[in-house]
């Protein structure tokens, strides 16, 4: 009879293996640091290495003494500029996935209803910009809309405008980077819940008397509800904290609270205050999260 | 003094009057009677295949007209057509005299219960069957009730707030069937209607269809693969092949007088032999076949070149078994081993071997619980009257 190993006296089998390894992971990369990021944000600004006074501390009578300092989150809550750049963040993040939505849908619904050999052609294309890093297509789109850029060179030669637009450091310029970065993000999940629709529905739809409009938006906008939304949140959730987009296109004026995150961490050398916006940002976020995990676990159960 | 041959040859005479359908003079029948679906014509191509070839057929008010086929024979390329979903390449479709060319789905007086029921999965029950109406236009309390007694007529009053996937396959076929009945179409199409059926559920659900469509009145055009299926709904069928209506009739002319190899061996299990005509009278005939061994002698005659290759098709549960020679031969008669039984409770299959190699199938009902059984490797003999072969031409 073969000894039971170590491991599995604690009811490690090879497949819990495989599963701690992830968790490993995510506890080493993601709790450790969130930790050390949450235990800043209650601490005070110094002037030492690193730059906040520590939370544990013994006093002069041997006592270890937990020092909690709240005032990062009253400072928040007080000054009027982290609600302003959490708002417009919130506001970005909204019309971005909006727009997103509405050129994202028709696309993922073209490719959905494509024949398979061009689907996955036409996917392919949709998953190509990530090759590249999203450093340099944003640089490119530097290059695109600059004052000599491209376009205004195009739109010149062609007599369409006199002068250059000023588009480059605009709001405008922050969206076009927004949703074309981030536009995969939604096509891919709700295509994903298109090619699974049932087209012969909307033959039914007809044949009970609806025009083809009105069967779509009677049976497939329903029925692509959840891969709308799932598709709308990973628009939405990383575009509330997004930093290098509104920093490289949208310029100095562009008030987003991952840039603000950015100016109190690198500028200011508040870690501890950036600390704290990073945490109350988290949790705003973390709503959305679970409701998108919900619509995930709906939409992979088949119930719609 | 009548031989059992000469009496057969009235009874075959009296045939056609003897077919399965409605007491009054069928309509197919009555060259005064207008039909209610004109299909003239109609071409299906897509690129150089042709799913619909040339078709033409009237099919009439009340009716239950069944388009059997295998798949790929077009039949639902035809339903489509029908509906709306698919243009005719060429030729034309009227219902109730209209020209249907060119009314799309939505404007069409015709309804359809599709092959995957297609319900929508984000409605209940009610919201489904009230769709059509909703979508008319017509006023909710009349919506409420249309609905109600639709529900009531399929058995599914109680079943109204469930969704689509709380349902079983036989309700979620009921529901299809009341969608598209709500509507009170001129013309229903279904799609397979009991393909996804299991065998008990779909003999039951067979009668159930027939009775609610006596109770409405509305004409059906049928598509189904399953010969058993149409033999029961229809009041006739149009049996396809490769884009062509080969044969269009009642149930029992489409079984006893098939007008083609095809229609004979698709419909049914038959037994054809190959052979060419030795005698040609106008009252009978005289089929030399290698294949059978032997000759077979057919009381009427039929239309076809001297000398031609002809197939005599007979059915297996016309073909007699004995262990002791019949009286009658040697025409119609020939002997073989038992290669196979299978017994099946109320009947035995019998598959028979010729010495020319050909096998013949024989089924038996098993009316007796304790009959002499014919075993493996028997010799036995075969017979039929002379009556019972059809001889076709192609």
């Amino acid at each position: 009879m073969r000894r039971a190993l170590w491991s599995e006296r604690f009811g490690l089998t090879g497949r819990g293996w495989v599963v701690l390894v992830p968790y490993l992971w995510l506890l080493l990369f993601f709790v450790v640091p969130f930790v050390i990021v949450l235990k800043i944000s209650f601490a005070d600004l110094a002037l030492a290495i690193p730059p906040y006074t520590p939370l544990l501390q013994w006093d002069d009578h041997n006592q270890l003494a937990i020092k909690l300092n709240f005032n990062n989150y009253a400072f928040l809550f007080t000054n009027e500029l982290y609600f302003k750049a959490l708002l417009n963040s919130l506001k970005v993040a909204f019309i971005s996935s909006i727009i997103c939505l509405l050129i994202g849908y028709p696309m993922a619904y073209g490719i959905a209803r494509a024949k398979p050999a061009t689907r996955n052609v036409l996917l392919l294309l949709v998953i190509l910009p990530f090759w590249t890093s999203l450093l340099l297509r944003v640089y490119a789109w530097i290059g695109l809309l600059k004052a000599n850029g491209v376009i205004n060179n195009v739109l010149m030669s062609l007599g369409l405008v006199h002068e250059p637009l000023a588009m480059l450091y605009t709001p405008f310029a922050m969206y076009v980077g927004i949703v074309y970065s981030y536009l995969p993000f939604l096509i891919l999940p709700l295509y994903a819940n298109l090619e699974k629709m049932d087209w012969q529905l909307l033959e039914a739809a007809e044949d009970l008397g609806c025009r083809p409009w009105q069967a779509f938006y009677k049976i497939t906008l329903p029925l692509s509800r959840n891969g709308i939304l799932a598709g709308s949140m990973l628009v939405f959730i990383p575009a509330v904290g997004e930093f290098v987009i509104p920093a490289l296109l949208g310029g100095p004026n562009a008030l987003m609270i991952g840039r603000i995150l950015w100016d109190e961490f690198f500028s200011n050398r508040a870690w501890p205050v950036a600390s704290a916006v990073a945490i109350l940002l988290l949790l705003l976020l973390v709503p959305f999260m679970m409701w998108y995990q919900s619509i995930q676990a709906r939409e992979s159960a088949g119930a719609r | 003094m009548v031989t059992p041959a000469g009496a057969a040859t009235d009874t075959v005479a009296a045939v056609p009057a003897n077919s399965a359908g409605p007491v009054k003079p069928a309509p197919w029948k009555d060259p005064h009677a207008k039909p209610y679906v004109e299909i003239e014509r109609v071409t299906k191509s897509f690129g150089e295949f042709k799913a619909v070839d040339d078709v033409s057929l009237k099919i009439y008010k009340g009716e239950i007209f069944c388009l059997l086929g295998a798949s790929g024979c077009g039949k639902t390329t035809l339903l489509r057509m029908l509906g709306g979903f698919e243009t005719p390449t060429s030729g034309r479709i009227l219902i109730d005299g209209e020209d249907m060319t060119g009314v799309p789905p939505y404007e069409r007086p015709v309804n359809m219960m599709f092959q995957s029921y297609a319900l929508f999965p984000h409605m209940t029950v009610e919201q489904n069957v009230a769709f059509g109406l909703k979508q008319d236009g017509v006023a909710k309390g009349e919506i409420k009730e249309r609905v109600a007694t639709m529900l009531d007529l399929v058995k599914l009053g109680e079943f109204g707030k469930r969704k689509p996937h709380q349902l079983s396959g036989g309700q979620r076929q009921r529901v299809a069937l009341a969608r598209s009945l709500v509507k009170r179409p001129k013309l229903l199409l279904l799609d397979e209607p009991l393909g996804a059926l299991d065998k008990k559920l779909r003999e039951h659900t067979q009668f159930e269809l027939i009775s609610i469509q006596d109770k409405l009145g509305v004409t059906f055009v049928v598509v189904t693969h399953d010969q058993e299926e149409a033999m029961t709904l229809a009041s006739r069928i149009g049996v396809m092949n490769h884009g062509e209506i080969v044969q269009a009739g009642t149930p029992a002319e489409i079984y006893e007088f098939p007008s083609s190899k095809f229609v004979a061996d698709f419909v049914g299990s038959v037994n054809i032999f190959e052979g060419k005509l030795i005698e040609d009278e106008p009252e009978y005939v005289r089929i030399g076949s290698e294949e059978l061994g032997g000759t077979i002698y057919v009381s009427h005659g039929i239309s076809a070149a001297p000398e031609a290759t002809v197939w005599a098709a007979v059915r297996p549960e016309k073909v007699f078994m004995s262990t002791a020679p019949p009286a009658e031969g040697p025409d119609n008669v020939v002997r073989g081993a038992v290669q196979d039984i299978a017994y099946l409770g109320d009947l035995s299959i019998y598959l028979v071997k010729l010495p020319t190699g050909k096998v013949v199938r024989v089924t038996q009902p098993n009316t007796s619980r304790h009959a002499e059984a014919i075993t493996w490797e028997q010799q036995v003999y075969l017979s039929w009257d002379s009556t019972s072969p059809v001889v076709v031409t192609r």
